[in-house]
C-alpha cells in the first residue's frame, strides 16, 4: 500500500508541470487520486476476501446446480455497471433497506457498488484457475497429511498467477468503471477543489462535459499510467516468490 | 444499582452544565459546525464555477461543509424527493411548484436568475440571426431542417426548450434534432462540434466560450431578449416533516446565506472573464410574496 501510494505520488508529480493552469489543480488531482485509489483498492480487497473463498468451495466440490452457478458467475462479470450503480443507489438511498445508514453520495456506497462489480471477476477467474490445478497436486498435499486448510494454501499457491490475474482484472474493471460510481458518489468536490466522492473516471466525465480537454486528457493519462503501475508491482510480486 | 443511578445521574448533571456554557458562549454555529450539508443542484450553477465560490464562502461563514451533486433539475428534485439531500437548487418553476405541492419543498426562495440564449453556428443556415422572438427562430430551425442539440435530460434548460417549442406550435423530431441526454456543457461542445443550434443558459455558455465557435444567435432578456428566455433560480429545502433524516437547519442556514447580503454579494460578484453571469434576485423593498409558495397558490385550495 505504502508502495501504491508513493508510486502515485510520483506519477502526479511527473504530470505536475502540465496542469498548471489551474490553481488548485495539483491539489485537485492528487485528491482524486487518492479516492480513486482508496475506493477501488479497497472494494478489490474485500471483493478477494469473499471471491476467493468462493471459488475455492466451488471448484473443490460436486454439487447439483454447479453449471448453473458458474454461469451466473460469468454473467456477473459482464454486468453492466450503471446498472449496479442503479440498484446499489436504490439500496442504499434514504427510502432502500440500507437508507438508515446514511449511505448515498459517500465513498463507503462507491466501494459497496464496486464491490459488487468486482466480485464475480475475481471469483470468475479464480475458479478457472483453481480448477485448472492438476488434482495430483491435492492428492499429494493430502497424503502428505496436510489439513483442508493446507490443502487449500497449496492449491492457490499453484494458481496463484491465475488468482493475481483475476484480482488484477477485478481492479481494473474497479477502477476504470465510471457508471456506478458516477450514480451513487455524485461526483463530489468540495468548494477548495478536495475530491470527496470524485474518482479520476467521474473527473474526466466532468471536464469533458465543462469543454477542458487538456485537463481530461492528463487525467486519463494518469487514470492509464496508475493501472500499468498497479500491474508492474503486482507482477513484481507474483515473480519474487518464483 | 443505586451506585449507578448516581453516576447516571452525575453524567447527565455534567452534561447539561455543559450544554448550558455552550448556550451561554452565545456561539449558535458551534453546534453545526463540521457538519456536510448535501445540495442537488443543476449542471449550469456547477459548471460555471459560481457554486465553488458561493460554497467556500458558506463554508467559511458556517463551518459547513457542502455536498453538491450536479445533476439536471429534474434528477435533482428526484433526489430531493427520496430525501437524499437537504436542499435543492433548480431553475425550473413549474418542477419546482410541483415538488412542493407534493409536500417535498418547503420554504422556497428565489436565489438568482440570468438568461438563455439561442447558440448556433457562424454562417446561420436557418437565418436566425437577431430574430425578435424566440419561437420564430425555432420556427426556422425546424422550417430549414438545421441540426438542433438538445439537453433531453429533463433539466431546466430542456424544460424551457420544450416550452419554446410548444409556444412555437412545433413538435420537434426527425433527423435534425438530436436529443442527447447530457449536461449544457457537453451540448454546447456537441453543438459547437456539429455544428448545431443549441439552447443554453448565458451562464455555462459565457464560461466555455473562449473553448466554442458556435455564436449567440438570439439574445436573451438580459441583452433585450424575449422575456420568454428568462431563467431564474430557485432554492427550496426538503421537508423534514416527509424526511426526518434531512438535515433542515443546515439547508435554512444555506438558503438563509443565499439569499442575504452576503450570499447575494458573492452572486453579483462572480465573473467569467470579465463578464458577470447570476444576477441577485432577492433584496427587495418590495418582498415577491409568490417565491414562498407554487405559483398561484392561493389560501383557498388547501
Amino acid at each position: 500500500m505504502i508502495e501504491t501510494l508513493s508510486a502515485v505520488d510520483l506519477v502526479a508529480r511527473g504530470f505536475a508541470p502540465l496542469v498548471v493552469d489551474f490553481p488548485f489543480e495539483r491539489h485537485y488531482v492528487e485528491s482524486i487520486v487518492l479516492v480513486s485509489l482508496y475506493v477501488s483498492l479497497t472494494a478489490v480487497a474485500i471483493s478477494t476476501l469473499v471471491g476467493l473463498p468462493v471459488a475455492m468451495l466451488i471448484g473443490f466440490s460436486e454439487f447439483r446446480g454447479k453449471g448453473v452457478v458458474v454461469a451466473l458467475i460469468n454473467t456477473g462479470m459482464g454486468f453492466p455497471s450503471v446498472v449496479v450503480g442503479l440498484l446499489v443507489l436504490f439500496a442504499v438511498s434514504n427510502q432502500g433497506p440500507l437508507g438508515a445508514f446514511d449511505l448515498v453520495f459517500t465513498t463507503e456506497a462507491m466501494i459497496l457498488s464496486q464491490f459488487v462489480l468486482a466480485t464475480p471477476v475475481i471469483t470468475g477467474v479464480s475458479l478457472a484457475a483453481v480448477t485448472g490445478i492438476d488434482d495430483g497436486v491435492r492428492d499429494a498435499a493430502r497424503a502428505l497429511g496436510g489439513t483442508r486448510i493446507d490443502v487449500a494454501l497449496v492449491t492457490i499457491k499453484e494458481a496463484r498467477y491465475g488468482v493475481m490475474t483475476g484480482v488484477l482484472a477485478g481492479l481494473g474493471r474497479a477502477v476504470s468503471e465510471v457508471g456506478s460510481v458516477l450514480i451513487v458518489g455524485g461526483n463530489i468536490a468540495s468548494a477548495d477543489g478536495t475530491s470527496v466522492t470524485r474518482t479520476l473516471t467521474t473527473a474526466i466525465q466532468l471536464e469533458a462535459r465543462q469543454g477542458r480537454f487538456e485537463t481530461a486528457l492528463v487525467l486519463g493519462a494518469i487514470l492509464v499510467a496508475l493501472v500499468l503501475v498497479i500491474n508492474g508491482i503486482v507482477l513484481r510480486f507474483g515473480g519474487g516468490r518464483t | 444499582m443505586q451506585r449507578r443511578d448516581l453516576l447516571a445521574a452525575a453524567a447527565g448533571g455534567v452534561a447539561a452544565i455543559a450544554g448550558c456554557s455552550d448556550d451561554d458562549g452565545g456561539n449558535a454555529d458551534a453546534s453545526i459546525r463540521g457538519e456536510t450539508l448535501t445540495l442537488t443542484t443543476t449542471t449550469s450553477t456547477y459548471d460555471t464555477g459560481l457554486l465553488d465560490e458561493v460554497n467556500a464562502a458558506f463554508e467559511d461563514r458556517y463551518g459547513v461543509a457542502v455536498d453538491a451533486v450536479a445533476q439536471g433539475t429534474g434528477a435533482a428534485l428526484e433526489t430531493g424527493r427520496a430525501g437524499d439531500a437537504d436542499v435543492v437548487m433548480v431553475h425550473a418553476r413549474s418542477l419546482e411548484d410541483e415538488f412542493m405541492r407534493d409536500g417535498y419543498g418547503v420554504n422556497r426562495r428565489d436565489v438568482m436568475f440570468n438568461d438563455f440564449v439561442v447558440v448556433g453556428p457562424e454562417d446561420d443556415p436557418a437565418g436566425i440571426d437577431g430574430t425578435e422572438e424566440v419561437t420564430d427562430a425555432f420556427r426556422a430551425i425546424a422550417e430549414t431542417g438545421s441540426v438542433f442539440v438538445s439537453r433531453g435530460d429533463s433539466s431546466g434548460t430542456h424544460a424551457k426548450e420544450r416550452a419554446i417549442w410548444d409556444a412555437a406550435g412545433i413538435e420537434p423530431g426527425g433527423e435534425w434534432y438530436r436529443e442527447t441526454g447530457s449536461g449544457m456543457g457537453e451540448v454546447l461542445n456537441q453543438a459547437n462540434q456539429t455544428p448545431g443550434y443549441t439552447l443554453a443558459d448565458r451562464g455555462t455558455y459565457l464560461s466555455q466560450r473562449s473553448e466554442l465557435d458556435v455564436s449567440i444567435r438570439v439574445e436573451g432578456p438580459i441583452e433585450g431578449g424575449p422575456a420568454l428566455l428568462a431563467n431564474p433560480y430557485g432554492i427550496v429545502a426538503v421537508n423534514p416533516g416527509v424526511h426526518e433524516t434531512v438535515n433542515y437547519d443546515l439547508a435554512m442556514s444555506y438558503i438563509g446565506f443565499l439569499t442575504s447580503q452576503r450570499g447575494q454579494t458573492v452572486i453579483e460578484e462572480y465573473t467569467v472573464e470579465g463578464e458577470q453571469l447570476f444576477f441577485p434576485e432577492t433584496d427587495s423593498e418590495d418582498p415577491n410574496f409568490e417565491q414562498y409558495v407554487p405559483e398561484g397558490w392561493t389560501p383557498d385550495e388547501r
